[in-house]
């Protein structure tokens, strides 16, 4: 049986309709139908945009028979997570408080898909604000880890994850504070990248911790992935803190000897309480890299363990701000029996956000009010600087450096909620790359043998997108397995 | 006991960006509500702030005219406080690092120079206006202002007396007008001045209680509202009482401060580095720019006008109080006028004509180039000073240029010797009787004759010539 469209990678898409060999419609119905298959039991999209996904690939295919040229992701089927600002639709971010919040603009990552010519399915679900590890803090709905339906999908970008790797979408947009892209990435068994800080315009991304939030996409394969941030990154002038440096053709990367390349191990990620089988397959992918000519080197982080310490106080400070305008005043909901300033505030807030929101925002507050600013705001961000330092140190002994994504697979529903410690740690490999800054990925390096996925985690230096996707492509080209799909789907 | 008052000041100057501070919406006065508002100064999520570089050139030139210190590398923080009027709930500006600190300026306080420390000058944004007029008695709040440019300046305790305050504020004002940076509009709200006043016994070196006074229209409001404030601490101390530290607001009708929030502790503005801006870099390069495109200072010019126009003090003072007026003067000048009669024309008449309009000189009908042609036209002899009030009244009325005006009316000095001497003749002939009075030594009533023929002219005839004609007619 010929496969089915969304079963195909981007790259197949896009060059299909290029050539003329399909029509975006096809393809779009393609995984239109899919998805009205296989996500009532994952639960990933909280709203399809079916009809103006459609019209939209009537277009493409229209200036393809005019013989127009048409964009780099010319008919890619595409999912944005619910924070991400569209004017079509609305923008929840997941919360109560934006249940009916409808965007004036479109963040600048969704204009350049849109430039692009991808079309966009619907939106995804997350969690609430962008808050959580497993989608479990979303108010709209239940998004299931399609390998296992009684496991989460990973967080914040849960929803994104989740229907790259059920095939209801060919890419994903998602935004990764601490680990919102790559845990879930690793959980769904796809890929997640995090660029740095700067490539990709933040303009439109309702921000939780703006030094720390990002935007990449998730892909199941390294070329859509190259692709995908072709399209995206690039200087934004509405976003002061993106970079004016060049965008190369990170297609160009892929195919890369990766015979010399030094891979750094940290010798703290593998004294960590890591899962046996996430390790097993951690080192598995090791032996790989090491048997393909690159050079494994033990390096030390001394800082991993005081990043998470420095994260949690840095992120939930900047939140505590971020979030504020969410009061109901302007836009939001505001509490119907509010009748003074103050009420509308407290009612509006208590009523309008999660539990995991009123107390990240609560920490961040403590974390800036009086002498607590000196003694965990100011340390954290000595702290940061002290990572950053780390890690310019590490990458002067290796170009990358990988280790696990995340210490276990999927967890089950449920199983964390009631501990905020404990969902927190889910973010303990990834989160200095935020606070560096530098780009970083997960990869799936295999399945445990429960079935559930397992995801490698590399980072680079910053700004050197080009060896992490080379890398990354030389290890998925010869990792000796095929992801596939879910089979319960 | 002899108290003595301790002043420091907190002025919020509106600068004029065209834009606003943090998006590209408009900053136009006056804007029907809510029509200058974009998603950044509205707070809607996914919007971030992006610094109009503008702000901060006009703010160094600003840092530099009060003699201060500019930040090389400085950045902005958030100050977070819940109120409706702040889209974000939280207040773009800076803490600790502003982009100006550590100046001075010196004002003239009745011939004596006072110099005032400045602590510092900040940038940030301007919050909404709330507005609880609206009908059904709901609360509005107008977006337009929220985002627009502005700078704090703040003093050291500098300032002893309301009089001071008063100078502090009247210079600053000239100064920021002669940068052209802000309208420095009370009423608009565009300069908002607080003053931060306590008092301590003469020759004590600690402060005492201080109270915050705000909300006043105008400088001699604040002058007023000072002096009472000073008054009335000093009347609690008196009585035994201690000063309470708060915000008193002025009523001008019953000319009292009025006690509106105590300030029991410190406010708790849990300020952090904005992270959506990155930190601002001054190098010497964009300073030393944006110096040499400072304008002339007022003390400066006002000493230049008296060298190099031989202008007196005082009028040398009143010229340059306004850029405006000073730029209005040397256009005139350099139009060919005589700088003496250029400034009296100026000051006396033509000032007169604008103040009963209530009109700026930046308003002014007449432009500098037609005074300096009407001061010719009395130069050159065509018409008299008295017609050239006239004609000057006529050109501010409809803008047209003196010239046309005296050739319309027909205004032009008869200066044509046998014209006048018909004239004169036959008004001797007339007043025979007046005529042989003369010449018979009632030297008086030569006047009369001059007055004669000034009707007869309808004060046309050139005074140099009917005085000739006249005498030689009469003495004849």
């Amino acid at each position: 049986m010929k496969t089915p469209w969304y079963e195909k990678t981007a790259k197949e898409i896009r060059d299909a309709v290029h050539q003329g060999e399909a029509s975006a419609l096809d393809i779009v119905n393609s995984f239109i139908e899919h998805a009205d298959a296989v996500d009532g039991t994952v639960g990933a999209y909280t709203q399809r945009w079916s009809e103006t996904a459609r019209t939209a690939a009537q277009r493409i295919d229209e200036k393809i028979r005019k013989g127009l040229p048409a964009g780099a992701l010319a008919g890619v089927p595409v999912a944005l997570k619910e924070s991400i600002c569209t004017s079509e639709g609305k923008t929840t971010g997941a919360s109560k408080m934006l249940a009916d919040y409808r965007s004036p603009f479109d963040a600048t990552a969704v204009t350049r898909l849109q430039q692009a010519d991808a079309v966009f399915l619907g939106k995804v679900n997350m969690d609430e604000i962008g808050l959580g590890s497993s989608t479990e803090t979303s108010a709209l709905q239940r998004t299931t880890n399609p390998w296992a339906p009684d496991r989460v999908p990973g967080g914040s970008s849960g929803g994104s994850a989740a229907a790259v790797a059920s095939g209801t979408c060919a890419l994903a947009l998602g935004t990764d504070t601490g680990s919102s892209i790559r845990q879930p990435a690793s959980f769904c068994g796809c890929i997640g990248f995090k660029p740095t800080y700067g490539r990709i315009s933040r303009l439109g991304i309702i921000g939780i911790a703006s030094s720390l939030d990002h935007v990449g996409p998730l892909a199941r394969t390294v070329e859509d992935t190259a692709l995908a941030l072709n399209v995206l990154c690039g200087e934004d002038k509405g976003d002061p803190t993106s970079s004016d440096r060049p965008v190369p053709d990170f297609t160009r990367s892929l195919g890369r000897d990766i015979r010399g390349l030094r891979i750094g191990v940290p010798k703290e990620y593998l004294a960590s309480d890591l899962d046996a089988e996430v390790r097993q397959y951690v080192e598995k992918a090791l032996d790989q890299f090491r048997n393909a000519g690159a050079e494994i080197v033990s390096i030390s982080l001394p800082c991993t363990g005081y990043d998470a310490a420095a994260y949690t106080v840095i992120s939930t400070a900047e939140m505590s701000a971020g979030l504020a305008r969410l009061d109901g005043v302007r836009y939001g909901a505001r509490h119907p029996e509010a009748k003074s300033v103050p009420d509308v505030y407290v009612m509006s807030k208590s009523a309008g956000l999660g539990t995991e929101v009123q107390r990240r925002i609560i920490l961040g507050t403590y974390f800036l009010s009086g002498k607590n600013r000196q003694d965990y705001f100011v340390k954290a961000q000595q702290v940061r600087t002290v990572v950053k330092k780390d890690f310019q140190n590490a990458f002067e002994q290796c170009d990358i450096i990988a280790g696990a994504t995340t210490a276990t697979a999927a967890f089950p529903f449920g199983s964390k909620s009631d501990n905020p410690l404990e969902m927190y740690a889910c973010d303990q490999f990834t989160v200095a790359a935020n606070l560096a800054s530098h780009p970083a990925l997960s990869i799936p390096c295999g399945k445990t043998a429960a079935g559930l996925p397992i995801g490698l985690h590399l980072q680079a230096r910053s700004y050197d997108e080009e060896t992490l996707l080379g890398a990354a492509f030389y290890y998925e080209q010869h990792r000796g397995f095929e992801m596939g799909f879910p089979s319960i789907l | 006991m002899q108290y003595e008052a301790v002043i420091g000041m907190e002025v919020h100057v509106e600068i004029n960006c065209h834009s606003k501070v943090f998006c590209s919406c408009p900053s136009a006065f006056d804007a029907a509500p809510n029509s200058q508002v974009c998603p950044g100064c509205l707070g809607m999520p996914g919007a971030l702030p992006v610094l109009n570089r503008k702000m901060v050139d006009k703010s160094i030139a600003v840092g530099l005219a009060l003699n201060c210190q500019i930040a090389r590398s400085t950045r902005m923080d958030r100050k977070n406080y819940f109120y409706p009027d702040l889209a974000r709930n939280y207040q773009i500006s800076q803490d600790d690092q502003p982009l100006c600190y550590a100046g001075y300026i010196d004002v003239d306080v009745e011939g004596r120079k006072k110099r005032i420390r400045i602590t510092r000058a900040h940038v940030e944004e301007d919050t909404a206006r709330n507005s609880h007029t609206q009908a059904g008695g709901q609360s509005g709040i107008d977006f337009n202002r929220s985002g627009l440019s502005l700078l704090e300046i703040v003093t050291e305790p500098d300032i002893r007396s309301a009089q001071e305050a008063f100078a502090y504020l009247t210079s600053l004002k000239q100064l920021l007008q002669y940068l052209d940076v802000s309208d420095c509009n009370m009423e608009e709200g565009s300069l908002r001045a607080e003053a931060n006043i306590s008092v301590r016994p003469v020759g004590a070196e600690y402060y005492g209680t201080k109270t915050e006074v705000k909300n006043v229209a105008s400088f001699s409001g604040t002058q007023k509202a000072i002096e009472y404030e000073v008054e009335r601490q000093i009347e609690v101390l008196n009585s035994g009482g201690k000063v309470v530290q708060e915000t008193r607001g002025w009523d001008a009708d019953k000319g009292i401060t009025v006690s509106q929030r105590l300030k029991e502790s410190a406010h708790e503005y849990r300020y952090f580095p904005e992270p959506d801006i990155p930190p601002i870099v001054v190098d010497e390069a964009w300073i030393e720019q944006i110096r040499k495109e400072l304008p002339e200072f007022p003390i400066a010019r006002k000493e230049r006008f008296q060298s190099q126009y031989g202008l007196s003090l005082y009028d040398a003072q009143v010229l340059t109080f306004s850029r405006a007026m000073a730029d209005f003067y040397e256009a005139i000048v350099s139009a060919g006028a005589d700088p003496k009669k250029a400034a009296n024309w100026l000051m006396v008449e033509l000032q007169a004509l604008l103040s009963d309009t209530k009109l700026d000189i930046s308003a002014s009908p007449v432009s500098p180039a037609s005074l300096a042609e009407l001061l010719a036209l009395i130069e050159t002899g065509i018409i008299n000073g008295k017609i050239a009030k006239e004609v000057l009244v006529e050109m501010f009325k409809s803008g047209a240029a003196p010239k046309k005006i005296v050739e319309e009316k027909g205004l032009g000095q008869i200066s044509d010797s046998k014209a006048l001497e018909e004239t004169i003749r036959a008004i001797i002939e007339a007043n025979p009787g007046q005529a042989a009075d003369y010449r018979a030594g009632k030297e008086k009533l030569f006047d009369y004759f001059v007055g004669q023929v000034m009707k007869a002219t309808r004060g046309k005839g050139n005074p140099q010539l009917v005085n000739e004609i006249l005498r030689r007619e009469l003495d004849s």
